[in-house]
């Protein structure tokens, strides 16, 4: 898999659910919002987005439809359902809950 | 899964299973669609086109990996996968026609004998009466007496009160089984019909195809609705399907009746056992019924009756309230119903038809055809076992290129349900022809032929599916296990050739033959059990001589005989009878022993016998002629006969028997002392032994007596003891018949003998049955056994080869191979005894006078379960005789 060892288990499929959460995407903007919104750090490849899309959209999490993107053609568009909104609250939760207690230990003095 | 989550993901799932070509190009479209935008943002970010073009596809990675990545997210393989085994299966079974032939007949045989026995449950006891509206909330209902286990019938008052004051019935209905000999045209034939309550048809929402059902004041009056509905059979076949039969008049037991009715086809009445195919208004009782006018008596006890309970109401508490009610009855009417009580019975423990009595085979049944599937599983499950050894290769190829263990479970299983489902196929055909094959298995008898159908609903239906499930699992786990030991196919490959007996993965197919074996060994103690039962009650002494004695009786009630023209007739007859050459005695009783017909029990009082407070006590009795005991060979203990002179001008006189003399005069000499009959007093004037009234299976009941002349029938049944054989005396007797009245048919002339064997005959359907799937378990256990040592055989070739060049003889090999067959048999056998002696007991009431663990017939199944066992391994140990060794050294 091209899944980069450093991205946190599950965190994509959370990172793609915000993004998408905002506005229906193409799978290609995708790509770009994550590139913008993670600096790079994440360098999730293309390669691994589409099998995470089509993996969300199996388990209904979003929905896809073909739509004309700008250039005229058309291009299919990934939207959050109901129950992906859920999910993402659910993932949201979880990462709070798990980054609050590891930056917690993280941040512990040396004593 | 959520549902909304299927909302989503059906249409997906349904997609890439239907429309694969689709949803690959539309993946395409995306991955191109995104390729273009990318180079376009690279070309503005300054590259060339060139430049851009590659850096796109650097950053997307291998197309066709996304592609397989994306496919598999899709899960749409899992159904792939199956229709993928579906077809590898299919490949696999034909390749190798002989085996599967002979899994799916083992399926077949084990899946058919369930599904048929599950028809005739269905069919018999749980739903009887298809044309029936919720027949599945119909009760049986029925009397109680204190003192009496068993059932009784109900009086036609206490009927009617019941009714008033039920208020968890919906409706509550009689349907009492008759007979009458129905002319048309020029043939004679005796019908079975009901007598049934006004509403009947009503209640049980059957609407008659033409004319009308009863009207409510049918069954209200002595004799005075002669109407009849008749059955669509009767109707085709009997009137040739006449549409104007409504208002025709037909005789029935002589009495002109009003047809006004046809039932619709495929309505038998309410009856397990025999078809319906005319009803008549209670109020035409005395027509049908002997002993006269009933419908004012409580005291009289002959109808059947059936309730249907109001939705949600249990059986528990419509039985409180009948309870109740009966109480009330006892105490308003203690004079009848002193000790009387009323219980309803689930339809299928009927007391008075047929279900009741087939209750306890069926039962044993189920048990019975569950082995033989187990059996069958086996078997198959062994041949693939074998199967499986063979395709090791194939299995190791199938795990080295990347398959995971649980795909091959599935490829197995898949296997597995092909081989089941066609064995459940066959086995519903086999069911289907066998559906109405329960009633074969009664001896044939002249007169009115049984009707036992069995019904192949969606329950049975779904049973043969579960058991389809079940199969597949069982046959198709077995070689599953086996692939646990895959990785070292390698390891293992000396292991192909063995030595007789070896120990190692034969443990499993060994495991198999032992369990057939043993459930093999279980059926066939039952089976000699049961035979053993049959012969006890064939050959118990019913107390009267069975061998020299016939029965028959000519039917005066239906020719219109009225009481003193019978009288002078059956005076007239009995004198010339007994002038027949060869005739010793002869003698007329209202009911045969073992017959038909049902006994009267009358209340009855004796001098210096206390009733207990609750005890209202009631007896049996049998009217019959001078000379009866004579005739029947039934010995008077002490007193005498009845005589011609015991007539209606003479005082009553009774002749008791053992048993009611030693609870009713505690042992006393009862000659001279007093017995109230039906509330008069008559007199002891004999003791008779102990004889079967009813059953041969009953236990010595207290009866007694009277004198025909003072308890007068018309049309009894006449006994004669002669030496002649049952040819010449029937015919002898239609000429003496006929000489008093060329009208008179005579019925049926049978031996005693026929009588008892009559009565026995679910004793001997229960045999013939078990005795049946009995033999087809000992069948298919040697065919198991058979294959297992071939086997053994084949996969030790070298090890005989080598003792054969060392200088073992044939007669060595022979017991090399028997013997190890020997000792799969003994551990099935020992399992078996074990398990039998535990379970034999479940035959219980179908066994008579022999112990569940009697040693006669363990020592028989342990000697036909051997026979088979050599018989099964002689072929594969002459096979092993003409190895030949040098051949097998070399190779």
């Amino acid at each position: 898999m091209s899944k980069p060892s450093d991205l946190v288990q599950g965190t994509l499929d959370m990172l793609i659910l915000k993004i998408l959460a905002l506005e229906p995407l193409n799978g290609w903007a995708v790509s770009q919002r994550l590139k913008q919104i993670s600096s790079d750090v994440l360098g999730v490849s293309d390669g691994s987005l589409y099998p995470a899309l089509h993996k969300l959209e199996q388990r209904g999490w979003i929905t896809a439809q073909w739509k004309a993107s700008g250039n005229n053609r058309r291009a299919k568009f990934y939207s959050l359902t109901r129950i992906g909104r859920k999910q993402l609250e659910k993932e949201t939760d979880d990462w709070n809950r798990l980054s609050a207690a590891i930056s917690g230990i993280v941040k512990l003095k040396e004593a | 899964m959520t549902f909304e989550q299927w909302f989503y993901t059906l249409p997906l799932r349904l997609r890439s299973l239907f429309g694969n070509t689709q949803v690959d190009q539309e993946l395409k479209d995306e991955l191109r669609d995104h390729l273009e935008q990318e180079i376009q943002e690279n070309v503005a970010r300054g590259m060339s086109a060139e430049e851009a073009r590659y850096s796109a596809l650097r950053a997307l990675g291998g197309m066709a990996q996304i592609e397989q990545q994306c496919r598999d997210m899709r899960g749409g393989n899992m159904i792939d996968n199956l229709v993928q085994d579906l077809r590898y299966g299919f490949r696999q079974l034909c390749r190798r026609p002989g085996f599967s032939a002979l899994a799916i007949l083992c399926l077949t045989l084990g899946i058919g004998a369930n599904a048929a026995v599950f028809s005739w449950v269905e069919g018999i006891l749980f739903r009887p009466y298809p044309a029936v509206a919720h027949q599945e909330r119909l009760l049986a209902l029925a009397g109680t007496a204190t003192g009496e286990s068993g059932a009784t019938e109900t009086s036609w008052p206490d009927f009617l009160d019941l009714r008033r004051s039920c208020t968890v019935c919906d409706t509550f209905f009689v349907s009492k089984i008759t007979g009458s000999t129905l002319s048309i045209g020029d043939r004679a034939q005796v019908t079975t019909g009901s007598i049934v309550s006004a509403n009947y048809f009503d209640a049980i929402g059957v609407r008659p195809i033409l004319g009308r059902g009863f009207e409510p004041g049918d069954d209200v009056g002595r004799n005075g609705h002669p109407v009849a509905v008749i059955s669509y059979q009767l109707w085709q076949n009997r009137y040739k399907g006449n549409p104007q039969i409504i208002g025709r008049t037909q005789r029935f037991n002589n009495v002109p009746h009003t047809i006004i009715g046809v039932a619709p086809e495929g309505f038998y009445g309410t009856f397990v056992g025999w078809a319906m195919h005319f009803w008549v208004p209670a109020s035409m009782e005395e027509v049908f019924e002997s002993g006269g006018y009933k419908l004012e008596d409580r005291g009289a006890r002959w109808i059947e009756a059936y309730v249907r309970l109001k939705p949600g109401v249990t059986r528990t508490r419509a039985q409180e309230e009948i309870s109740a009610a009966a109480t009330r009855l006892e105490t308003e009417y203690p004079a009848t119903n002193r000790g009387r009580g009323i219980k309803l019975w689930p339809l299928w423990q009927t007391p008075f038809n047929n279900a009741g009595t087939l209750l306890p085979t069926l039962e044993i049944m189920i048990a019975v055809v569950a082995f033989v599937l187990l059996i069958a599983c086996a078997n198959v499950g062994n041949l693939l076992l074998v199967r499986s050894f063979a395709r090791r290769h194939e299995m190791t190829l199938r795990l080295a290129i990347g398959a995971t263990r649980a795909r091959l479970l599935r490829q197995l299983l898949t296997e597995g349900l092909i081989l089941s489902a066609f064995g459940a196929a066959g086995g519903l055909l086999v069911a289907h022809w066998c559906r109405h094959a329960l009633v074969l298995l009664f001896p044939a008898r002249s007169g009115v032929a049984m009707y036992l159908p069995g019904e192949m609903d969606w329950r049975v239906m779904a049973v043969s599916a579960g058991i389809c499930v079940i199969t597949t699992l069982i046959v198709g786990l077995v070689p599953a296990l086996q692939t646990r030991n895959l990785d070292l196919a390698g390891a293992l490959k000396a292991d192909s050739t063995g030595v007789v007996g070896a120990r190692g993965r034969a443990w499993i197919r060994s495991g198999l033959v032992v369990f057939q074996v043993c459930l093999s060994f279980i059926l066939l103690v039952g089976a000699v059990l049961l035979l053993q039962s049959l012969q006890k009650i064939r050959t118990t002494s019913p107390g009267f001589s069975t061998t020299r004695v016939v029965e028959t009786g000519v039917s005066l009630v239906a020719a219109g005989y009225d009481v003193p023209r019978a009288k002078t007739f059956q005076d007239e007859l009995i004198d010339r009878v007994r002038s027949l050459p060869g005739v010793e005695s002869a003698a007329f009783a209202r009911v045969t022993p073992l017959g038909y017909g049902t006994y009267s029990s009358t209340p009855i009082a004796v001098d210096g016998y206390e009733p207990l407070a609750n005890e209202q006590p009631a007896v049996d009795y049998n009217q019959v002629s001078p000379a009866y005991f004579a005739t029947l060979g039934i010995p008077l203990l002490s007193g005498r006969e009845f005589t011609r002179t015991d007539d209606e001008n003479a005082p009553l006189v009774a002749i008791v028997n053992q048993t009611m003399t030693a609870r009713y005069w505690r042992g006393q000499d009862p000659i001279g002392q007093r017995l109230q009959v039906k509330g008069r007093w008559a007199r002891v004037v004999g003791v008779a032994a102990d004889s079967k009234y009813e059953s041969m299976r009953e236990l010595p009941k207290p009866f007694f007596y009277v004198p025909l002349l003072q308890d007068f029938v018309r049309g009894p049944a006449l006994n004669i003891r002669t030496t002649q054989s049952l040819q010449t005396i029937s015919a002898a007797l239609i000429n003496q018949v006929h000489a008093l009245d060329g009208n008179l048919a005579l019925y049926e002339t049978i031996t005693l003998q026929e009588q008892v064997d009559r009565s026995t005959s679910p004793q001997l359907v229960a045999v013939t049955l078990v005795s049946i799937l009995g033999g087809l378990a000992l069948l298919l256990a040697g065919i198991g056994l058979y294959g297992v040592m071939s086997y053994a055989v084949a996969q030790s070739i070298r090890e005989l080869g080598l003792r054969m060049a060392l200088g073992a003889g044939t007669a060595n090999l022979i017991r090399l191979v028997i013997a190890r067959g020997m000792r799969l048999t003994a551990g099935g056998v020992l399992l078996g005894a074990a398990a039998g002696l535990a379970l034999t007991r479940l035959l219980g009431s179908l066994l008579y006078q022999v112990s569940p663990r009697d040693p006669l017939a363990f020592g028989s199944a342990f000697a036909v379960m051997m026979i088979t066992a050599i018989a099964a391994c002689l072929l594969p140990a002459w096979r092993a005789t003409r190895t030949d060794p040098a051949r097998v050294l070399r190779d």
